[in-house]
């Protein structure tokens, strides 16, 4: 109920943020398409790149100022985290159009304003889990090192810098790598989109694929995958995993993991002189931080608070939350009420029956397919040394570059996109439930599994009562992972086209993208509003309680 | 109230006691449960640390006595009373101490090196000088060699040794130890212990005092000036003695031996007979006389936290042992510590199954029947000793059979358990009641529904104490 009317309120605040709807019209700062010539591709993929790395970079600064507030400031965290839970279940992709009409306002005649929504798209794609990862291992620290960090009088810088970064360092390092494979997605459909009747482009590898499915141009588009696989790739190999190497430094656990994530490059790396170069400038500038910070004080807070007073803010803050939401959700009412009335809502619902219902197909029949070979892939150490990281790829892949061949097909067999826009949802996010399975399919441990084998537990027995149960809590983890990628991708998948063909399909996210390209804030308030209904819904009735069941009864 | 510390006169002192460092008075402390029932779990402490002596605090789990090191490490509130440093009230951490933790807590992604200089880090001392001073504290705690080693190569002695010097570099006042050789071998806390008599008694560790929490008995009496032996559920300092004997100390001595027993008799309540065999300074827990001992019920008789087969166990050890020896032998020859052991004690002699005398544990001749006894017998008499005597395993039984359809939802005896324990600690009364009953077959407790059934065989345990 709360939850509700805080996204209500928020996403009203949101919509306020951009400019007045009879405003006069956004100026044509950027061009409407990019260049065709392949040999612009080079150029594209970097201007891509630098956007996906400036993100990660905003990123990572807003997970250290916002975990850390919802983390040692008590009051803060009761109304930063349930607006970090509502900004992860709202699909962001349907905000576009706001937020770039909020970021062109900004920056009026240049180009920034496109590039900084196109920023902030990407940024809205990876910035939240690794906000929810940052913030449960400080939460999760233990307690001695809290202790012995107070004992020693750490300064607040000391104790983040030594000791609360370093702490998150591997659940920030994977939940950015997942996430940054997830931006992939967000990369492509933010470089080129039309918004308010007008196509926007910015140089990219996304903004290429776009032209060159409008103009039907199969060559190119393959063009285009083939750098995105190159980047998608390169990325991984020169940046990830060594990063995940060298991350392992900061485990915490007393013996070391059975198997480490390696990588060549790090390995070069080491062995190169680039450390010490680059260790050498850096050193006066930590001594500088630490110096520079001293006068912000001790990590440490007062002991003896009056109660009375801490109440008294209590209940103030709370108060002042209150109207916030309460007034937000009044003004929202009032505006829809306004608009195009209450009577809207019905209507957005049942086309909510209608994607909630791809929704359900995409996740019955991935797991159908998944679920086994992901199995077969977990339980056989060579294949999944071999799987692995295909299957990282796969996820990674914005899968928006493979429409247009689907919509191909579709005209060719004349399928419905009703229908094939499940199978375009689940291009995307299908690998979430098969790269989950192989995980928990490999981390079985064997003595389990010789100990079913010698008992001759095997057939339909051996799914039942022993494989099936062992990957429960990693298929869960995927599957709320892959519904969420679902609901995001309904509002790029149930319109598409190539050259002449447009193909659309009933439902939320027709609807959303709809309202996008006409600018039509009041649909786009009211679908949003209904699809996040529809997130949340899913996952507190469903998707909660699988989890609990698998932490209580499946965890191995 | 007002406690004096009325400790033995000490003539054969090592070193001088010198001024107070911290002093605590009558210190409280109360955790709040989640429906606002304070739980006390420090009760009106009182004592004081002066430079030049060791002094130990002992006591079994739930004495409280990790959470009185906090308070007087500054890092937690106590409820009443105050914790002062050198005359001035404490409030944030102690100025003036440093910390050993049971597990370490040494930053793995720093070096050995760079863990000990972090605390002269957070001083501002420059540079040069905290290598200085860094090196110096390795080489005297003998890591010599390791300095650039990562935590994680090291075995745990070695890394307790990092914390040692991490501590000692900074010179405190007062150095504060929460059972630092518990998480180790029992060699390597052997070898540990004698360095560190060693750098006390030749005065080379910069340290003016030290405050030991442990649960190792034969510990506090190697190392300590004093003992503060604390009594569990709340902590109160339930005795003060006061250790004689010059370091190093011969465990094989008969003083030493004596002193062991001494605190073996008052942890297990029998201090009253013991005082006489040394100087033992009694604290009245309170001004008045004790009334009569109230009915046993679960809230005031928790159920020890250990195993039906763990104390079946101990009784067959005893049975096998002539049915009595002392408690220190026990424990010795298991290589427990009173962590371990006491527990199973408790439980032996909640249900009638032995009984203490001293230091001494005796088996009963009900002990003799169940640790002779086959399973299916032994499981028999287990049940009725639980229902006659654990207040908890009654009465689940006995609310079950009263119940139409024999089961109960667990939240019906957690809520009833939330009034006298933590939420933690209702638990896990619970969780021993379910071991104690489906070990008795006196009920079973079905985890998905969170809900307890009679099990049909346990009429005859019932009828036969009703």
């Amino acid at each position: 109920m709360v939850v509700g009317a805080a996204i209500v309120a928020l996403l009203y605040g949101l919509l306020r943020l951009a400019p007045a709807l009879n405003a006069p019209f956004l100026p044509s700062t950027a061009p409407s398409t990019v260049s065709m010539d392949p040999a612009n591709l080079p150029y594209y993929a970097i201007r891509s790149l630098v956007r996906m790395f400036i993100a990660l970079i905003v990123s990572v600064l807003f997970t250290f100022v916002y975990a850390t507030a919802a983390a040692r400031l008590r009051r803060a965290e009761k109304v930063l985290l349930p607006v970090l839970d509502i900004l992860q279940s709202v699909p962001v992709l349907g905000f576009l159009s706001v937020t770039v009409t909020a970021f062109i306002n900004l920056f009026p005649g240049s180009e920034l304003g496109l590039e900084c929504a196109s920023i902030f798209a990407i940024f809205t794609a990876m910035a939240w889990n690794m906000t929810f990862a940052f913030h449960y291992s400080l939460i999760s620290q233990p307690r001695e090192f809290d202790e012995a960090a107070r004992v020693m009088r750490l300064t607040k810088w000391q104790r983040f810098w030594q000791l609360d970064v370093p702490g998150g360092m591997i659940p920030m390092v994977w939940n950015g790598m997942m996430s940054f494979g997830g931006a992939w997605f967000f990369l492509a459909a933010s470089e080129s989109i039309s918004v308010l009747r007008h196509q926007y482009a910015l140089p990219g590898i996304g903004s290429y694929a776009a032209a060159a499915i409008q103009a039907g141009n199969m060559g190119q588009v393959g063009i285009a995958i083939a750098v995105m696989i190159v980047m998608v790739v390169g990325v991984n190999v020169l940046f990830w995993r060594p990063l995940t190497a060298w991350s392992e430094r900061f485990r915490v656990e007393e013996s070391e993991a059975a198997e480490r994530p390696r990588s060549l490059v790090l390995d070069l790396l080491r062995r190169s002189e680039v450390p010490r170069l680059v260790g050498r400038p850096l050193k006066p500038v930590g001594v500088a931080l630490d110096r520079v910070t001293r006068p912000f004080g001790l990590a440490e807070h007062p002991l003896g608070v009056s109660p009375v007073r801490e109440r008294t803010g209590d209940v103030f803050f709370a108060g002042v939350i209150t109207t916030l939401i309460a007034y937000g959700v009044w003004k929202a009412g009032g505006y829809i009420r306004d608009t195009i009335g209450f009577g809207e809502f019905g209507h957005a619902f049942a086309l909510g029956a209608a994607t909630f219902g791809r929704v359900v197909v995409l996740l019955a029949v991935a797991t159908v397919i998944w679920v086994p070979i992901g199995v077969w892939i977990g339980m056989n150490p060579k294949v999944t040394r071999i799987a692995q990281p295909i299957v990282q790829v796969l996820a990674s892949f914005p899968a928006n570059f493979l429409f247009p061949l689907a919509t191909i097909v579709f005209v060719a067999l004349h399928v419905s996109l009703d229908i094939g826009a499940i199978l375009l949802m689940a291009l995307g996010s299908q690998w979430y439930i098969l790269f989950n399975v192989i995980a928990g399919a490999s981390a079985i441990p064997s003595d389990l599994r010789e100990a079913m084998t010698s008992l001759r537990v095997d057939g339909k027995l051996r799914w039942r009562k022993f494989i099936l149960p062992a990957i429960f809590p990693s298929y869960v983890t995927g599957g709320i992972t892959a519904a969420g990628g679902a609901w995001n991708a309904s509002i790029v998948a149930e319109i598409v086209s190539y050259g002449p063909h447009n193909l659309r399909a009933a439902g939320l996210g027709a609807y959303i993208a709809d309202a996008t390209t006409n600018g039509d804030f009041p649909k786009i308030l009211i679908g949003i509003l209904v699809m996040s209904f529809y997130v949340v819904a899913l996952n507190r009735l469903f998707w909660r309680r699988m989890y609990r069941l698998a932490e209580t009864r499946y965890a191995l | 109230m007002s406690q004096s510390q009325t400790a033995a006169p000490n003539p054969a002192q090592a070193r001088t006691v010198g001024p107070v460092i911290i002093e605590a008075e009558s210190v409280t402390k109360s955790f709040t449960n989640p429906d606002g029932r304070a739980l006390p779990v420090l009760d009106a402490i009182s004592f004081s640390l002066a430079e030049g002596e060791i002094v130990a605090l002992l006591g079994k789990s739930g004495s409280g006595k990790s959470t009185l090191l906090r308070c007087v490490a500054g890092l937690i509130a106590p409820s009443g009373g105050t914790v002062a440093y050198r005359g001035t009230p404490l409030n944030g951490a102690n100025p003036g101490v440093a910390m050993i933790f049971q597990s370490f807590a040494l930053l793995p992604w720093l070096t050995v090196q760079q863990n000990v200089e972090l605390g002269l880090q957070a001083r501002g001392v420059p540079e040069a000088e905290r290598r200085e001073r860094a090196l110096k504290a390795i080489d005297l705690i003998g890591l010599d060699g390791f300095e650039s080693a990562y935590p994680k190569e090291l075995s745990g002695g070695m890394r307790q040794r990092v914390g040692f010097a991490r501590a000692i570099v900074v010179e405190p006042d007062a150095l504060l130890m929460d059972e630092p050789f518990s998480a180790l071998d029992v060699l390597t806390a052997e070898n540990l212990r004698n360095e560190l008599v060693g750098l006390w008694e030749g005065h080379e560790a910069p340290v003016k005092s030290i405050l030991i929490v442990t649960h190792n008995i034969e510990e506090a009496v190697l190392l300590a000036d004093r003992i503060l032996v604390l009594s569990s559920n709340p902590g109160r300092i339930k005795a003060e003695l006061a250790v004689e004997l010059p370091r190093p100390r011969d465990r094989h001595a008969p003083r030493f031996e004596s002193i062991v027993d001494t605190v073996y008799g008052i942890l297990t309540g029998r201090e009253d007979r013991a005082t006489a065999a040394i100087a033992v300074a009694e604290h009245p827990t309170d001004g008045v006389p004790r009334p009569a001992r109230p009915a046993p019920t679960p809230i005031n008789t928790p159920l020890p936290v250990v195993s039906p087969g763990g104390m079946a166990g101990l009784l067959e050890i005893l049975a096998a042992r002539g049915g009595e020896d002392g408690l220190a032998e026990i424990a010795d020859e298991l290589n427990f510590e009173i962590d371990d052991l006491l527990p199973l004690v408790d439980a032996a002699v909640m249900l009638g199954l032995a009984g203490t005398k001293g230091a001494r544990l005796e088996i009963t001749a009900d002990g003799r029947e169940f640790a002779a006894a086959d399973i299916l017998t032994s499981k028999q008499l287990f049940a009725r000793h639980a229902v006659a005597h654990a207040p908890l395993v009654r009465a689940i039984a006995q609310a079950l059979t009263a119940t139409e359809d024999h089961t109960l939802r667990e939240g019906f005896f957690l809520d009833l358990l939330r009034r006298g324990y933590s939420t933690e600690e209702a638990r896990q009364q619970l969780e021993t009641a379910i071991d104690w009953g489906r070990y008795g077959e006196l009920f079973d407790y079905d985890r998905d529904d969170a809900e307890f059934t009679l099990d049909p065989s346990a009429y005859p345990a019932l009828v036969g104490t009703a």
